[in-house]
């Protein structure tokens, strides 16, 4: 092994560095330089979303613990773009809450540290390298969750995420202890060769997944996301409803059909059970809900149902559909969250009752939502539409007819609960209505490119073609 | 640039242009340059198809294809045959005639003109598509805007009358979208590869179950765009909430979306299917044309009548379409034509009478003709035109319908034939009733005396529609030539 193939962890390496420089820079600085912290931050991470895009080999590490493809390298510069997203639409936030208590460098360290979980653990080829990228992935947002420390919801949220984590990463744990003893390694490749179907793997497997399902909120499992995302900060509760699902959808997608393939017959029956439970239950909590976090907190479950019918098809078509939908979903959740924050920290408004007659006051802000949710009910020509389109293409393709008919019953439910929002917005009129308010740059930036996002990467379609023509790399 | 994709461009530009616009003025001056050329350009088209028609011997023709997302084979292909290029002239007249209606609208004109703008774009698209994907994309584009211009600028219960009519009519294009896909993935049933491209699938025997299970997915998911009884029920609600131009164009160009296409994607494609299933929706589309003449009588609010009326008279379309042969082919095509612009005169005509009365209810109106005489003059000859009088274009439509209904000699189809034309007389009851009791008689209110006479934009509006109900009526030859060629290919299917 020489030095170079070191650079098969660029995307980890520049993070590392970036979470570095961040604590140089939080000893040696004054007080008043640290007001600059934030354009800092942002402008490293920026030029390390920009690094990402430059191509990189395929390849693998350590005996294969690490491994790295184009598919892999996509989602990561992906992830990078919604955290850039995130950073910017929570800029203004951070300015006004986080930099006055003198704690704004962890929070950027935190968050930059979860996200190298998370190249970890989609990058691994192996169940201790998962292992490792999962907890890394999940320990720090324990910190963000409760990172208003002055709200008692704050930390109650911190708590139940955390207790609800290490149970979930416990069973998953538990899950992978089966399968070691059935198969006697942890290694991807070896284990794929040997597993066969028995009593003690389909348990192995049931455990682990009921793991990686707490991380996605998949029903049953999803009884933390609406409280923890409530008491979060928006920022927090956008990073796991965007960042978290993102990639522990990937992950999950590549154990299944590497992994776990010779358990496909069992998982796939699994599968298909939560998607319809995943779907039904996240759309019909959804209907009554106010609070905008909790709202979009059941909306991102059912969307995660949605997901799933791409795990039903096992060809290339599946897989890029998965890794298009959850890139869809990314900017087009991104977009919701971000206008919640532009509304929340210019006036603390969080419910839906105090969105009346948005239009008329804060018009672009109204746009920029409707796209949002338009998208993410997937409304034509906005990405969301092409991404749901494709899904149902996928699981259709192998026959499944009765469960994309279930879908589609279940996405004419969700736009009833995205036209709720809609109408407060644009069909009341409401005199006490939210006053005009001017967001701050990075705000603005950070819209912007989530809006060019659900604009474009559905209607502009060599974007999928590129994604076709990679997604099946991480099969080798 | 092709000829016609030109039509979606243009109202996307004229979308553009409005986003830059300021004021009432500029607003409606920008639509009208926009819908101006839309029409000028339909008009054109009519005879550009003409001409190319004599030449070009195939089912489309302007066919234009481009590659869109090559792993579903999914192109944006367009075309027109005679069908598509009336429906395409009709509604750029409705959409013209619509903006000269809201001329007045003060609430957020920007929004509105956008909002309808973006629909009629949808709707052209509709029209010229020959990929079911694409079609697909521009019906719920067509569809969604609904949901802003009732919830905004309707009256009454516009709210729920927005979430009704919207939710019904994306949950029946869900129920297509499942048909669509049992079309696309059994289109390489000859051993082809999978396609969207409607003229191809045509090629292709789509195995018989197949069409049996997804044939009333396709037909319910266009049809309850089309009112098909029982699913008609946003119709009425979402028709008397809607502002005027929306109604207009809702009733007279986006309900046709649903026998377009019944006509060109489920019969077209799914023929054993349709032969399957025609019994049973021929007596659904029956009760929709009786019931909603009788719903038409027991209504007191104008713009009720009139909902249910299009029940009625669409149902006559899908009744017409399911009889599969020619004459009655030709009188559903002529139908969507007639009714499409009557029932946008008629919703114009309410619009006016209710902007200056304030009220829609026939019990409080009466003898509007002596204070408006034009528009009391344009009503009675819109009533008499929608009853089916000679000389105008609904006798025409009707003549054909159910003449070619009666070449059917079976008890089954001449029973339900006889059904259906019981509506005419029905027709004529609630038509005649309602039109002498608003605009003849004593001036029912002193309040009325001095109602404001109809202003240019408004005649304009009128006229615009009332020309082409004249020459369907008076010169219908022409009109049935030229969509003579255009039904055969599509009737052969299902010999």
């Amino acid at each position: 092994m020489n030095l170079e193939s070191f650079l098969l962890m660029r995307y980890e390496l520049g993070l590392l560095a970036v979470i570095l420089l961040l604590i140089v820079f939080e000893i040696f600085s004054s007080k008043k330089q640290k007001e600059n912290l934030v354009t800092i931050s942002i402008v490293l991470f920026t030029i390390h979303t920009l690094v990402g895009f430059l191509p990189l080999n395929d390849g693998s590490l350590f005996g294969g613990m690490f491994r790295t493809n184009a598919l892999l390298h996509f989602f990561k510069s992906t992830l990078n773009i919604g955290v850039l997203i995130l950073l910017l639409q929570s800029a203004d936030w951070i300015k006004e809450n986080v930099v006055k208590q003198n704690k704004s460098t962890e929070f950027f360290i935190l968050i930059f540290s979860s996200l190298l979980g998370m190249y970890y653990m989609i990058s691994s080829g192996d169940f201790l390298m998962f292992y490792i990228g999962l907890e890394l992935a999940t320990l720090p947002v324990t910190a963000l969750v409760a990172y208003e420390t002055y709200k008692q919801e704050s930390a109650e949220a911190g708590v139940k995420f955390i207790l609800s984590s290490a149970l979930a990463s416990g069973t998953a744990l538990l899950g992978v202890s089966f399968l070691y003893a059935t198969t006697g390694t942890l290694y991807f490749d070896a284990m794929a060769e040997v597993l066969t179907i028995s009593n003690l793997s389909v348990l192995g497997f049931i455990f682990f997944f009921s793991g990686l399902a707490f991380k996605i909120s998949l029903a049953p499992f999803h009884f933390w996301t609406a409280d923890v995302y409530e008491g979060a900060p928006i920022s927090i509760a956008s990073f796991l409803s965007v960042i978290s699902k993102g990639a522990a959808a990937i992950i999950l997608m590549i154990i299944l059909f590497t992994v776990m393939r010779p358990l496909m017959p069992v998982w796939i029956k699994i599968i298909y059970m939560v998607t319809i439970a995943t779907m039904f239950i996240g759309n019909l909590f959804a209907l009554r809900q106010k609070n905008m976090k909790r709202f979009l907190a059941y909306s991102s479950i059912a969307q995660a149902g949605f997901i799933l019918l791409g795990f039903l098809s096992d060809d290339q078509l599946g897989y890029t559909t998965i890794v298009y939908f959850v890139a869809v979903y990314i900017f087009s959740n991104l977009a919701a969250f971000g206008v919640v924050q532009a509304i929340s920290s210019a006036t603390g408004k969080e419910s839906m009752d105090d969105y009346e007659g948005l239009y008329r006051t804060n018009p672009k802000l109204s746009l920029v939502m409707m796209l949002a949710l338009f998208s993410l009910a997937g409304i034509p020509p906005l990405a969301g539409f092409f991404g749901k389109f494709f899904l149902y293409a996928a699981a259709a393709s192998k026959g499944y007819y009765l469960l994309v008919f279930i879908a589609v019953v279940n996405a004419t439910i969700s736009l009833y609960y995205y036209l709720l929002v809609i109408r407060a917005m644009f069909l009341r009129k409401n005199p006490d209505a939210i006053p005009f308010f001017k967001s701050g740059m990075y705000m603005k930036l950070g819209l912007i490119i989530a809006v060019i996002g659900i604009l474009v990467i559905g209607v502009y379609s060599p974007i999928y073609e590129y994604l076709y023509s990679i997604s099946n790399s991480f099969l080798n | 640039m092709d000829i016609l994709s030109l039509f979606v461009i243009v109202p996307l530009l004229t979308v553009l242009a409005l986003v830059f616009t300021k004021g009432l003025k500029q607003v409606r001056i920008v639509s009208l340059i926009g819908m101006l050329v839309q029409l000028a350009m339909s008009i054109n088209l009519i005879f550009a198809y003409l001409k190319e028609r004599a030449v070009n011997n195939n089912i489309m023709v302007f066919v234009k294809d481009y590659m869109w997302f090559e792993q579903f084979n999914i192109h944006y292909t367009i075309g027109v045959d005679a069908i598509s290029v009336v429906m395409i002239v009709l509604t750029s007249v409705v959409v013209l005639a619509g903006v000269f209606i809201s001329w007045m609208v003060d609430d957020l004109p920007k929004e509105f003109f956008i909002s309808l703008i973006i629909l009629s774009s949808g709707v052209f698209g509709f029209f010229i598509s020959l990929d079911l994907f694409t079609m697909f994309v521009f019906y719920e584009i067509a569809v969604i805007p609904m949901y802003l211009l009732i919830g905004i600028w309707g009256s009454g219960p516009k709210e729920d009358s927005a979430m009704k009519l919207t939710l019904m009519l994306m949950g029946a294009s869900a129920v297509l979208s499942v048909g669509i896909f049992g079309i696309y993935f059994n289109s390489n049933a000859d051993g082809g590869a999978l396609t969207f491209n409607i003229l191809e699938i045509a090629q292709v025997n789509i195995p018989e179950a197949a069409q049996n299970l997804f044939f009333p997915m396709v037909f319910i998911g266009f049809a309850v765009l089309g009112a098909l009884f029982p699913f008609h029920t946003w119709s009425p609600s979402g028709h008397a909430s809607a502002p005027t131009a929306v109604s207009m164009l809702h009733a007279g160009v986006l309900m046709k979306l649903g026998g377009y296409g019944v006509f060109r994607v489920a019969m077209y494609l799914l023929p054993l299917g349709a032969l399957t299933w025609s019994n049973f929706f021929l007596v659904l589309a029956a009760i929709g044309v009786v019931y909603g003449a009788m719903g038409a009588i027991m209504q007191k609010d104008l713009k009720y009548i009139n909902a249910y009326a299009s029940v009625s008279h669409l149902g006559l379309v899908l009744f017409a379409l399911l009889m599969f042969n020619k004459t009655a082919w030709n009188g559903a095509i002529i139908q969507s034509l007639s009714h499409g612009l009557l029932t946008a005169m008629f919703f114009a005509l309410i619009g006016m009478v209710y902007g200056r009365t304030h009220t829609r209810d026939i019990d409080k109106l009466g003898g509007i003709m002596k204070v408006l005489p034009f528009i009391g003059a344009i009503y009675v000859i819109t009533g008499l035109a929608y009853l089916g009088l000679p000389g105008f274009s609904g006798f025409v439509a009707e003549m054909n319908i159910f003449v070619g209904s009666f070449e059917h000699t079976d008890t089954f189809h001449r029973v339900l034939t006889i059904l259906a034309v019981s509506s005419i007389v029905v027709t004529a009851v609630y038509i005649l009733r309602m039109v002498g009791k608003i605009m003849m008689g004593p001036l029912e209110n002193e309040d009325f005396k001095d109602l404001p006479k109809a202003t240019w934009y408004e005649k304009v509006g009128l006229v615009l529609l009332l020309i082409p109900v004249l020459i369907i009526g008076i010169a219908p030859f022409g009109l049935s030539e030229m969509l003579k060629e255009s039904i055969e290919p599509f009737l052969e299917r299902l010999l």
